[in-house]
């Protein structure tokens, strides 16, 4: 309980201070964020942004963590895991895909402009989208499980051409791209102590939400299939 | 060699069937004709040339190639591989199959391509010919993985496209970079870069392919 | 002549919701002829096919013993040979096309002489040639008894062996049986009187439903 407590203060505290905190060229004071070159105001979408491209990333590692668990072990529980973790994937990648293109809108004048970023999180996507395209044409439960489970693997070790290959190879507009020089690597560089304090709360914060979800997620899922069993 | 006798008894079937190479042939001469069509007498720029294709051989390969698996599994006799041939040399034996059908569309595409499509020009064609041939066999290879899970899971047509698209997708994107970069003269030391990415690419499928080939051939 | 032995141990299937048998615990050796009964969809054909090393089962374990050494599962397909309603051969090859070619995908050479001589032995010596497409369903029973044994098999599983059969090729097939079952392994799953009526011992599946 009390970690529920702790996350909802978090969350409230990350939703707040990431929206109303001003940013001004020379930070004094500790509620006040620094001017980045090139992001301006735009910035505050860090603390929204990255926090969700990064849960449907661990989603989608979770996905393949319990996919091969499966295989190894065959216990309908990990199937169970796994498609949780890919439905949470999906919701957080439709979000980081929204806000990414909301942020897209102002920083570069189109809500999609087919960056490699923006391409490895459509292909993403579309990797989601596959896997339960695939889950819902397969009736039976462990047949389901397995070719699912393939499936996710061999989806999973395209995932590095995505998000570390691409980018490099390709160019882009995205914070931290290769050819990127204005703004650089924003974590690094150019945020202050409290800026990095809050982006890491947040990141903390969608991240034990996250947990939380797949956690009920997972259970009521096996219960239905049990029930399902049981009735039949 | 076992392997290689599945390839062969996949070619007899097919030179007395006729089903995927019809179907193969009657689909590169439909998208190019469509595209032919779309773009009437107007000149296309030599990327987007370069682009599309890319895009008739996925369509083309998308058309054909699940066809390895599906028949086996439509006609029953997937049972009968299981009882003759270990997964290993199954897979090995369909990738070969797969690997030459796709070499054999791809080079009547690149023809009709070239004859067909003034605006495109290969200007360094080691890059290009190297980066086709990694590039079909990539190709290839997952396309011949997906029509496995595929043809398990049973229901055939639709789901072919869907599931090797996100899968393919970091080929081809490579694969028109490459293109393009051999329209503009590019040498072939500074394609290195891409054509180690096509090559860990393939590395990286095949290997995944063989250790999962098992899982989705055992029921 | 062959030293082969198959043991069986806690063997469970489910499929999804449905429990075909539990706990089968049996051991086999060469030279015997086992028949499987069972009532309709009582697992017969789930067993055989567990037991030839086709599916996987929930749970338990199965052994297969070649000369006191367990058989892997990737070389264990060119031990076993295999007839049922559900096998299908290529239509568009012939009976002798079909053989040659599983032979050579078995890494095996295929002996001539002794293809002839079954092909004589099932009647179908001067229809060799022709595709199977124009074959029968009984003569295609009879085709897939040769596929079965081509290889020199040590256990030969026969799963309603004598559908699609005629008296004659029942005979035959029983002949044939009998004299294999000298050398190998032979489980027959059949509700046939027949059938049953040449195997050493009988197992049934009714008594592994709980």
């Amino acid at each position: 309980m009390i970690w529920k407590i702790l996350l909802f203060l978090i969350i409230s505290f990350v939703s707040i201070a990431g929206i109303a905190f001003p940013i001004v060229e020379n930070p004094i004071y500790w509620y006040q964020f620094p001017l980045i070159p090139g992001l301006e105001e735009n910035a505050k979408i860090i603390f929204f942004h990255v926090p969700t491209a990064w849960i449907t990333v661990i989603a989608f590692l979770m996905s393949t963590i319990y996919s091969i668990k499966y295989l190894r072990k065959k216990n309908l529980l990990d199937d169970s895991k796994a498609y949780t973790a890919a439905q949470l994937g999906m919701v957080f990648c439709i979000l980081a895909t929204v806000t990414g293109a909301v942020w897209s809108k102002f920083a570069w004048g189109a809500f999609w402009s087919w960056d490699p970023r923006q391409t490895s999180i459509f292909a993403l996507m579309l990797i989601y989208g596959a896997y339960f395209a695939l889950r819902s044409a397969i009736e039976q439960e462990e047949k389901r499980a397995a070719l699912s489970a393939v499936y996710s693997i061999i989806a999973f070790v395209t995932v590095p051409f995505f998000i570390f290959i691409m980018p490099r190879i390709m160019k882009g507009l995205h914070p931290g791209s290769a050819d990127d020089v204005s703004s650089g690597p924003v974590v690094d560089f150019h945020m202050n102590a409290n800026m990095l304090l809050i982006f890491y709360l947040s990141l903390a914060g969608f991240s034990l939400l996250y947990y939380w979800m797949w956690q009920i997620g997972y259970k009521s899922h096996w219960i239905k299939e049990k029930f399902n069993k049981q009735l039949i | 060699m076992q392997s290689y006798w599945l390839y062969k008894k996949d070619l007899a079937s097919e030179i007395r069937t006729r089903y995927a190479i019809n179907s193969l042939a009657m689909f590169i001469l439909v998208t190019i004709s469509v595209i032919l069509f779309s773009i009437g007498s107007e000149t296309i720029s030599d990327y987007l040339s370069g682009g599309l294709f890319w895009v008739v051989i996925f369509f083309t390969a998308m058309s054909g190639l699940s066809r390895a698996f599906v028949s086996e599994e439509e006609r029953g006799t997937a049972l009968t591989l299981q009882l003759i041939a270990s997964p290993t040399t199954v897979f090995s034996g369909k990738l070969l199959f797969n690997i030459i059908l796709v070499f054999s569309m791809n080079i009547v595409v690149a023809f009709l391509y070239n004859i067909l499509f003034e605006s495109f020009v290969i200007k360094s064609h080691l890059l290009f010919y190297t980066g086709f041939i990694l590039g079909n066999i990539g190709i290839a290879i997952s396309s011949t993985i997906i029509a496995s899970i595929i043809a398990k899971a049973g229901s055939k047509g639709t789901l072919y496209p869907v599931l090797s698209f996100p899968i393919l997708l970091p080929l081809i994107l490579i694969l028109i970079e490459l293109t393009k970069m051999s329209m503009d003269g590019t040498k072939f030391e500074e394609g290195i870069v891409e054509l180690s990415v096509l090559l860990s690419y393939n590395v990286i499928m095949i290997s995944a392919s063989y250790l999962l080939f098992d899982f989705i051939w055992k029921d | 002549m062959s030293n082969f032995s198959l043991n069986v141990v806690g063997l469970t299937k489910i499929f999804g919701r449905r429990l075909i048998f539990k706990n089968i615990n049996l051991s086999f050796n060469a030279h015997e002829i086992v028949g499987i009964s069972g009532p309709n969809g009582s697992g017969k054909s789930t067993l055989v096919k567990i037991l030839a090393g086709l599916l996987s089962p929930t749970q338990g374990n199965v052994e297969h013993l070649f000369n006191g050494k367990k058989v892997e599962m990737e070389n264990l397909h060119n031990h076993v040979g295999f007839v049922s309603p559900y096998l299908v051969l290529y239509d568009e090859f012939s009976a002798q096309e079909n053989i040659h070619f599983f032979s050579k995908i078995r890494g095996i050479n295929l002996d001539q002489e002794k293809l002839d001589s079954l092909f004589t032995k099932f009647g179908l010596y001067e229809r060799k040639n022709d595709l199977l497409k124009t074959y029968s369903s009984g003569m295609k029973q009879r085709v897939k008894f040769i596929f079965s044994m081509i290889h020199k098999p040590v256990i030969v599983i026969l799963d309603e062996p004598t559908e699609n059969l005629d008296v004659e090729g029942k005979e035959k097939v029983y002949e044939i049986i009998s004299e294999l079952g000298k050398q190998c392994l032979i489980l027959i799953a059949s509700n046939e009187e027949s059938d049953l009526a040449i195997c050493s011992r009988i197992i049934n599946l009714k008594e592994y439903k709980n």
